[in-house]
């Protein structure tokens, strides 16, 4: 490897990306629209769920526990029913989510703790509105008067459970998925931009004419993927600056080890790339493969889902991506705290990856064109 | 180094390409010789970019020995592209670069630094009159230019042998002509260059000759030769019902090629005795019309060994 050969395929690769706008305007683009969509549009909290209410007994305690449900913003009560078959009626049609039925008998349940007071009927066939309503089951409903040695409404939930939310306690979405986002959009664009850039040297014929000059394979590959380290970085920036001044979620830890941490994911993000390119034809087929990885990692890393609740394989495939590895060291950093040495082995299982992958992709290099 | 001295810039013997079953070249042999203009001839798949690409390094050949200056390929390939230039036949530098930056960038690659680098850049923005064009972007320069570029990109590391793959397909007849005295001034300086073609002139113009078809070498010599070496006779027929005549003789199995010159046929025969024997076919279908001998051209030679070639894998077969 000659360095110069290698400075010459960076200064090149530099000049063409800055005339390349469509590239340059998803360098920016990406991660401000992403961050914008998850961090505004959508919304994990859930808050304002569409709900009927069916007060069959309409007391003074009913009311007070449906004005007490209300308060807490998670419910919204749009409608109020006269009978049970228009919770059904209602919840077909998609109007309402949720539905709080009181039964005529209620004060008396009341006094009788071991029969439930009261109902919350939910649409179970979105799993977040489960949650957030199985949370409503364990509504401490305090005005009511029930000290901790009676048994609250709400059937099976445990009395006097307080959930404390330690590192999120407005339990604010953007907290969570800020940092993630950095792994995210790093995860789409490192790896589309690098197979890409390879293979288009390929597509357009340049290979042809670079294979009968000194310029190794290596070289050019080494010298391609460079610049999109510092371009990785970059998004990384403007992530962190988005973050902290649109939806206020600060950098707890050191700054330093946040991007000590993104440079080797980046790493590894960059030789996932480089091997796509030696399996891609074209660009259109590397920009599909580069999906390919891109979705399991954003369903299985603990982005969307978490990762405690995912059966056994899918765990064990999840450990297989960089994008799990980085999520809890960025979350470790950003939000808890934590060094970059605690968590040495997250690096180490990136390292591995960059080893394994960049093995395979050296391999593969085609030193000819058949 | 033997063959190196001995001025045998390229040696190949029983070079083969198979891409699965398709036999792209087959059995080739070749001996291109220091500073002379060596032309590949041949009807396109006829394997001159697959031979090429493999005298280059760029392909593995499946069977055979190369040599080229005085390297084993593909063991040294490394080593001899140093010393080699190429010239694709589709325009293969950055149509998103400038004509200096594509220049510069292959300077650097080829090893060339500072000083050396910025004379030996303005010496070929010179000599290809690229001066005025060395701000623009290469993708939005006509064929003609971006074929000077495509030149002086491949002989920016003053190489020895230059080997360039149909250069002149997509440029004007008076490009074409400003771009063979280019490779002669080359060779003059003592470059030796290999050159696919599948133009007739432009092959009349090069010192040797090597005519492929079907990845055979069917024909190799100077132009000058091939001519005076051609099996059969070429002959001149004037008659008044010209198309007629011409389905007639393309019919027969002695008369290799026919074609309509204006208001005449050129036909080709593959018999030594061909103005009598033509002169009774002819008059057989036209009693008006005039044959006479004329000069073989490099055509003739063409279809010659193109024609011959094809019928005897139809016998075999």
């Amino acid at each position: 490897m000659k360095f110069a050969r290698l400075l010459a395929v960076v200064r090149k690769e530099l000049v063409q990306l800055a005339r390349d706008r469509l590239t340059f305007a998803m360098i920016v683009g990406i991660p401000t629209l992403q961050l914008l969509l998850f961090g505004f549009a959508i919304n994990l909290d859930i808050r304002h769920l569409p709900a009927a209410v069916l007060d069959q007994a309409n007391t003074a305690h009913s009311r007070e526990l449906v004005a007490e449900l209300a308060s807490s913003q998670v419910l919204d009560f749009r409608y109020r029913l006269n009978a049970p078959q228009q919770i059904d009626e209602q919840m077909r049609r998609g109007t309402i989510n949720a539905a709080i039925v009181i039964p005529p008998d209620f004060e008396t349940r009341l006094a009788r703790p071991d029969r439930p007071a009261w109902q919350v009927v939910v649409d179970g066939s979105d799993q977040s509105v489960q949650a957030a309503a199985r949370q409503l089951g364990s509504f401490p409903l305090a005005t009511l008067g029930y000290g901790s040695a009676e048994s609250p409404p709400g059937a099976q939930a445990v009395p006097g459970v307080e959930i404390v939310n330690l590192y999120n306690p407005q339990r604010r979405a953007p907290v969570n998925t800020v940092p993630g986002l950095i792994g995210v959009i790093l995860a789409m664009t490192m790896v589309i931009f690098t197979a890409m850039a390879i293979v288009r040297e390929r597509e357009r014929g340049n290979m042809e004419m670079l294979i009968a000059t000194p310029l190794s394979p290596f070289e050019l590959t080494i010298g391609k993927v460079l610049p999109y380290i510092g371009i990785g970085l970059i998004q990384v920036t403007l992530i962190l600056l988005l973050g902290e001044f649109v939806f206020g979620v600060p950098v707890r830890g050191s700054i330093l080890d946040v991007y000590l941490a993104a440079l080797v994911y980046i790493g590894a993000m960059l030789t996932l790339g480089v091997f796509i390119s030696t399996l891609a034809n074209s660009q259109f087929q590397a920009m599909q493969m580069a999906f390919f990885t891109f979705l399991p990692q954003i369903l299985l890393s603990g982005f969307m889902f978490p990762y405690d609740g995912m059966p056994r394989p899918a765990q064990w495939l999840a450990e297989v991506f960089p994008l799990t590895h980085f999520l809890r060291l960025i979350r470790g950093i950003m939000l808890r705290e934590a060094h970059l040495g605690e968590m040495w082995h997250e690096i180490a299982a990136l390292a591995v990856f960059i080893t394994v992958m960049l093995a395979i992709a050296l391999r593969r290099f085609r030193k000819t064109l058949d | 180094m033997n063959a190196h001295d001995n001025g045998a810039v390229i040696t190949a013997r029983g070079l083969t390409k198979r891409f699965g079953d398709l036999v792209a070249v087959d059995g080739l042999d070749l001996d291109v010789r220091r500073a002379e203009v060596h032309g590949f001839l041949g009807p396109n798949g006829s394997g001159k970019s697959t031979t090429i690409r493999m005298l280059c390094g760029l392909l593995a050949p499946s069977a055979g020995d190369i040599r080229v200056l005085g390297h084993p390929l593909p063991r040294d390939a490394e080593t001899v592209k140093r010393s080699i230039g190429y010239m694709t036949q589709k325009f293969s530098l950055y149509d998103d670069l400038s004509v200096h930056e594509n220049l510069e960038f292959l300077a650097a690659v080829h090893g060339l630094r500072g000083a050396q680098a910025r004379r030996r850049l303005d010496a070929m923005l010179e000599r290809y009159r690229l001066g005025d064009l060395r701000r623009q972007l290469a993708g939005t320069m006509s064929g003609g230019q971006k074929q000077r570029l495509a030149l002086a990109g491949a002989v920016m590391h003053e190489p020895e042998l230059l080997l360039l793959d149909e250069p002149t397909s997509a440029v004007d007849p008076q490009s074409r002509r400003d771009f063979w005295d280019a490779l002669f001034d080359l060779a003059e300086a003592g470059t030796t260059l290999l050159v696919s073609t599948h133009y007739m002139d432009e092959a009349e113009r090069c010192h040797r000759l090597a005519i492929l078809d079907h990845g055979r070498l069917v024909a190799d010599g100077s132009p000058q030769e091939l001519m005076a070496n051609l099996p059969g006779s070429t002959l001149q027929v004037q008659c008044a019902e010209t198309r007629r005549v011409q389905r007639a003789l393309a019919a027969e199995t002695h008369v290799l090629g026919v074609a309509q010159i204006g208001s005449s046929l050129r036909v080709l025969t593959d018999r030594r005795d061909g103005i009598d024997w033509l002169r009774e076919r002819v008059r057989a279908i036209d009693a008006s019309a005039l044959v006479e001998t004329v000069a073989a051209n490099l055509e003739d030679v063409f279809v010659a060994a193109t024609r011959a070639h094809g019928q005897s894998t139809e016998d075999a077969t």
